[in-house]
């Protein structure tokens, strides 16, 4: 757990200095492949994590920080109802927390419209997490479209690890 | 076969252009049109001080026609003869060739870096000259006056305005040891004589020319959110001209240079098409559906913007009129269409679209309503005119890389750009230089 919130924090910082040296987005091999497909709900659980460490389910659930899509769709899987209710506690609990969601397409199709992809995913999840009790203030929203890819193929597996929002820990 | 195709196409650009370093972006003809018809462009002749004119203009010449893919410039070699002035050309000589029009010209230094470049087009069937013409020039100036002189040459025998003598504006993005690093790159329309305009650690998107060439506007995710800027090239000064929450994005300028179409999403991510007064940055909002709708464009009367709407439930162009009113439906074919573009004359609309699962560019003829796929990728996009609306150019791949290529409004005539080490994407190509 504190490896993640060390890694998000490093991020954070590298990008207010404005350092030269691009971090790159994190790999989804730390969560995210075990998260794309139905695999996520292996996490639920408990104890299985791939730390080897025992982690109660709460917790469990927040390390999900990246959400996957269907081409074309912003819709939320079904799957995803504990990970964002466990985010959406975390912002309603604590006025003071914020995040960022960026949203993301594969690179198929124009940019700008992929743009227009990304955020509209981003809204989906911004959405579902305002109804849960956050507050707008709280969750500010940003697309890359294309231009920040994951994963680099042009297969269906990259595209699939291309379709996400990435929910960013501001503090 | 990818170090194959450098190495061969490095050798013809070395060949072809012995006298300038090796380039980023090399050039391939990948395709001709049926015929090309031959010519000669005889070596310059040079009275100077310097043992040799400061660069071999017959090269760049002969490089640009055979780029069009429509002449085959004959080696010097074959020539029997070496003129450089008319009176000295033998039509004999050149009709035993079989060659259709000859090049002559000549390089007179007439101060410390000061030239006169001279040349005249014959037609070698009819036995006369169909242009002769006289540019000054400095060191700096030199292949930007023979590109010049290949447009005309060009225009005289072809009837088409030539393009040698604009430039492109493209991003590209490599990948270094640890980070990625995106620039804003304008060069000359065949690749030479790089410019890096801007340089990030960030994604850069969507560059847009001023109609006098002088600024580019284009979208920064520098801190992590989406900035327009307008840069101004000559000095490198930008402004900022939309920073606001949400996204900002696709901007183009207006034919009259005064404003900037624009996306904007703002806080609830609903994307759609403003204008805005660049000196005043007031903004009109276009369009107000729940849809995507980005990516506009000004038709070259200034008075409608064509852009991408998903209105319909998959991005299709629609074109609204600038005072307002409710968009209309452009394209019919398929089930994607985005990203358009209007040639300069204003009769065909490039966009991207979707052809049995490739993205590829298509041409809409708005005048006869003709549509035309003229690419021929999996991920063909971002299209852009040459301003004598005869030519495209567009972003590709090939194997892993991003990679520019130009076609012919016709698709008859293909090139490739591409740099061996960067994805190159988003090419933009500029407005006829202002002389």
């Amino acid at each position: 757990m504190s490896q993640y919130r060390l890694l998000l924090i490093s991020l954070l910082s590298a990008a207010l200095v404005g350092c030269a040296s691009n971090i790159p987005d994190p790999e989804p091999t730390d969560t995210g492949m075990s998260d794309s497909g139905g695999a996520s709900t292996d996490e639920y659980g408990g104890s299985s994590g791939a730390d080897g460490e025992t982690i109660d389910s709460d917790l469990n659930a927040e390390l999900t920080m990246i959400l996957y899509f269907d081409f074309d769709q912003s819709d939320l899987r079904p799957e995803y109802g504990d990970i964002l209710a466990a985010h959406a506690r975390k912002l309603s609990n604590n006025s003071r927390v914020k995040i960022r969601l960026e949203g993301h397409a594969d690179e198929r199709g124009s940019r700008e419209y992929n743009i227009g992809l990304g955020e509209r995913r981003s809204q989906a999840v911004r959405r579902m997490l305002l109804i849960q009790g956050a507050t707008s203030n709280q969750i500010s929203t940003v697309s890359f479209g294309e231009e920040r890819p994951a994963a680099m193929g042009s297969d269906e597996e990259s595209w699939q690890l291309n379709r996400r929002v990435e929910i960013i820990y501001l503090n | 076969m990818q170090e194959t195709f450098k190495r061969w196409s490095l050798a013809c650009l070395l060949i072809l252009c012995a006298s300038h370093s090796y380039a980023e972006l090399q050039i391939e003809i990948t395709q001709g049109a049926g015929r090309r018809a031959p010519v000669a462009v005889v070596p310059f002749g040079w009275e100077g001080g310097d043992p040799a004119a400061p660069m071999a203009i017959a090269d760049v010449i002969g490089a640009d026609l055979s780029r069009s893919g429509r002449f085959a410039p004959i080696p010097s070699d074959d020539m029997l003869q070496m003129p450089t002035t008319g009176v000295e050309v033998d039509f004999d000589d050149w009709s035993i060739l079989g060659v259709e029009a000859v090049v002559v010209g000549r390089v007179t230094q007439t101060g410390e870096n000061a030239y006169s470049v001279q040349f005249q087009l014959f037609d070698v069937f009819k036995r006369e000259q169909l242009v002769g013409y006289r540019m000054p020039a400095s060191r700096g100036t030199m292949r930007r006056v023979a590109h010049r002189a290949a447009d005309m040459i060009f225009e005289k025998l072809t009837g088409i305005q030539g393009v040698f003598a604009t430039q492109i504006a493209y991003v590209t993005a490599q990948q270094n040891a640890s980070s990625r690093i995106y620039t804003l790159v304008v060069s000359d329309s065949d690749g030479e004589n790089e410019n890096t305009i801007m340089e990030s650690t960030d994604p850069i998107m969507s560059p847009a020319w001023s109609p006098d060439s002088r600024r580019l506007a284009y979208v920064s995710f520098e801190g992590d959110r989406s900035t327009i800027f307008v840069q101004t090239l000559r000095t490198g000064n930008r402004i900022k001209v939309s920073d606001r929450q949400g996204i900002n994005g696709a901007p183009a300028f207006s034919p009259d240079g005064r404003k900037l179409v624009l996306t904007l999403g703002g806080a609830d991510g609903n994307l759609d098409i403003y204008v805005m007064d660049i000196a005043t940055k007031a903004i009109q909002r276009l369009t107000t559906n729940r849809s995507i709708d980005t990516e506009g464009t000004w038709a070259p009367d200034g008075k409608t913007i064509f852009f991408t709407s998903d209105r319909s439930g998959g991005p299709q162009v629609y074109r609204v009129s600038t005072s307002g009113g409710t968009p209309e439906r452009v394209t019919f074919e398929g089930s994607y269409n985005a990203r358009p573009r209007l040639s300069p004359d204003g009769s065909k609309l490039a966009l991207v679209h979707l052809d049995r699962g490739n993205y590829r560019i298509a041409v809409l003829n708005l005048e006869n309503e003709n549509f035309l796929v003229l690419s021929v990728g999996r991920q063909d996009e971002s299209p852009s005119f040459a301003p004598n609306s005869d030519t495209l150019i567009y972003a590709t791949r090939a194997g892993r890389n991003g990679v520019l290529e130009t076609v012919s409004a016709d698709g008859l005539i293909r090139q490739r750009m591409g740099s061996g080490q960067a994805d190159v994407r988003e090419p933009v190509w500029s407005p006829f230089p202002r002389l």
